[in-house]
């Protein structure tokens, strides 16, 4: 498999990011050369290997159902660019 | 030309915890915007979810509530979307490895009984909320509801009609809150179904969807698929194809809209969240859940057919609410179950009826099981007529008197079955209605019922109506 320059822009479209003509060829190069590496991953039969989802063969630790947090709304928004009763403002968003 | 409706619904409960799904901040409804909003919730650097317990037992609990597998091992999925309402740009769901697997749920349409396939239900987090009210052409985002532990319950595409929809709707509802994992209220958004509609030939393979987002009411639920099928065989009979959409319900048109959304706005790009091991639920815990489970409404429906000789009907009323049917079978344990008939029919009679028109809670209403009980032994053992019962009914409700025979007694409710109390004003009424008498005698049934109620009136509504009609007839016939 490999992607074409129409696919990395594409890309960077979902990930918000903004990419030139000449980015976007070093770029599909650079992804094209991970993606033979998985292929080559790909030739390893994995019949009868139950999928791995995370790396460290751990179970996922749970927390008792309590609230523990305070407000810190007032330290949070400090650093915000931009608010308004409480509300974080951001640039108009359309559905 | 006919036409088959194809309806899968995916419906997200907000689950009743404390705290959020992955962060210790609180869930309560109603605080001032970002109050409840943690380092966690915000996606500030450096932070990591960690998985609330009583989310995954709610969702055990309705993995036994609907017969479904409850997976050993189940993964939590990063699904990508950039929107403010979830600052991270990703929404944490479950995707390959949910943690309930199919079940299921029977549904009523009139006489008709219907089994709903549930494919999978899923742990998710919920997204804050955007405000689009003027901020100087900006948008407010709130995030105290980011975070909040969700199920999303999602079915086959089992359902034929908008009917068949609100049915399941109303059944997933009530076994929701049935077993205590959602609060169902609707208006605050704590229980909303997407809809996702089709509709073919008969025969004829899968025609595409249209998935109606975000229905908060059963009335929008019904109006929005009965708007979008009648949409839908427009477009194809005036020969175009249905593209697959998103679409919203506006309530003040009652029509659908297909929302402004990119061509990929669906390329969630889902894959394992690296920040959270993998779930795991051992039989012991799904055995320590299943011993704290209430009894199921449908066991408990079957329970009231076979142990109190209720209808379907009446049991499936009675059930409706798990206070509802407690409040039912603390009056029946009280009144004796050979009257569990007649508490039935006070039950959703009088008492439905006050507690639906003045909004109250039944669990809560000052009329005890007790109370109704020992009025419906003194109508069960003939002491009040029916007439006279909801007089003594009414008093009660009012809080007059410490119990139903201390009202029949200090208002001389007491309904006479004592011929020789009867048979005096028997012969009064008979001697002042000589003329109907004779009409009785000359074969006019109609006369009888006359002298009947003026006998009953004479005794001013206390005589046993049975015992007057049985004297009367002696006499007349002797």
């Amino acid at each position: 498999m490999s992607l074409s320059l129409d696919d990395v822009s594409r890309i960077a479209r979902l990930a918000r990011i903004e990419i030139s003509p000449a980015e976007a060829e070093r770029t599909r190069d650079q992804l094209n050369g991970i993606l033979s590496f998985v292929e080559q991953l790909q030739a390893v039969n994995t019949d009868g290997i139950a999928p791995l989802a995370h790396a460290v063969d751990v179970v996922q630790r749970l927390r008792p159902d309590a609230v523990t947090e305070s407000d810190h709304r007032a330290a949070f928004q400090a650093i915000a660019p931009e608010t308004e009763a409480g509300l974080y403002l951001v640039p108009k968003v359309i559905e | 030309m006919t036409w088959e409706v194809v309806i899968g619904l995916e419906t997200h409960a907000q689950l009743q915890t404390k705290s959020k799904i992955f962060s210790g901040a609180s869930v309560a409804f109603g605080a001032e915007p970002n109050r409840q909003a943690c380092a966690v919730d915000i996606a500030l650097p450096g932070v990591l979810p960690v998985l609330n317990r009583e989310a995954v037992v709610c969702a055990i609990r309705f993995g036994l509530a609907v017969g479904a597998e409850i997976a050993p091992r189940s993964i939590f999925a990063r699904k990508n979307y950039f929107y403010p309402d979830l600052p991270k740009g990703y929404q944490i769901s479950q995707f390959e490895t949910p943690v309930v697997l199919g079940g299921g749920l029977t549904i009523h349409v009139g006489e008709h009984e219907k089994f709903v396939h549930l494919t999978r239900a899923h742990l998710e987090e919920d997204a804050g909320k955007s405000l689009h009210e003027d901020f100087h052409g900006k948008t407010g985002i709130d995030l105290n509801r980011a975070g909040t532990p969700l199920l999303e319950i999602v079915t086959e595409p089992d359902m034929c009609s908008s009917a068949e929809a609100v049915a399941y709707a109303k059944a997933l509802h009530s076994l929701v809150t049935w077993i205590g994992i959602c609060d169902g209220n609707m208006q605050e958004g704590s229980f909303r179904c997407d809809a996702n509609v089709s509709v073919r030939r008969p025969g004829a393979p899968l025609g595409t969807r249209r998935e109606i987002k975000n229905l908060n009411s059963f009335r929008f639920l019904q109006q929005a698929i009965d708007y979008e099928i009648q949409w839908q065989i427009n477009e194809i009979e005036e020969g175009r194809k249905i593209q697959q959409a998103t679409v919203l319900f506006d309530p003040d048109t009652g029509e659908t809209r297909s929302m402004r959304s990119k061509e990929d706005a669906h390329d969630y790009r889902y894959f394992p969240d690296p920040d959270l091991l993998p779930l795991e639920i051992r039989p012991e815990w799904i055995a320590e859940v299943k011993a704290g489970m209430p009894e199921l409404p449908q066991a408990l429906q079957h329970r009231f057919q076979s142990a109190y000789g209720l209808s379907a009907y009446d049991s499936a009323t009675l059930a409706a609410t798990r206070d509802t049917a407690s409040y039912y079978e603390n009056t029946v344990l009280a009144a004796g179950s050979a009257n569990a008939k007649l508490c039935a029919n006070w039950v959703m009679g009088e008492v439905s009826a006050r507690v639906n028109r003045d909004g109250l809670d039944i669990a809560a209403i000052p009329l005890a099981p007790p109370l109704l009980a020992g009025m419906v032994q003194r109508v069960a053992d003939g002491t009040l007529s029916s007439k006279l019962a909801k007089e003594v009914f009414e008093a009660l409700w009012n809080g007059e008197g410490k119990d139903a025979d201390a009202i029949i007694e200090a208002r001389g409710l007491k309904q006479v079955s004592d011929a020789s109390a009867i048979e005096p004003l028997i012969d009064e009424v008979l001697a002042a209605n000589q003329k109907s008498v004779e009409e009785f005698r000359a074969g006019k049934d109609k006369a009888f019922n006359a002298l009947v109620g003026q006998i009953m009136k004479a005794s001013k509504g206390k005589a046993n109506p049975q015992q007057v009609n049985d004297l009367l007839r002696k006499k007349l016939s002797g």
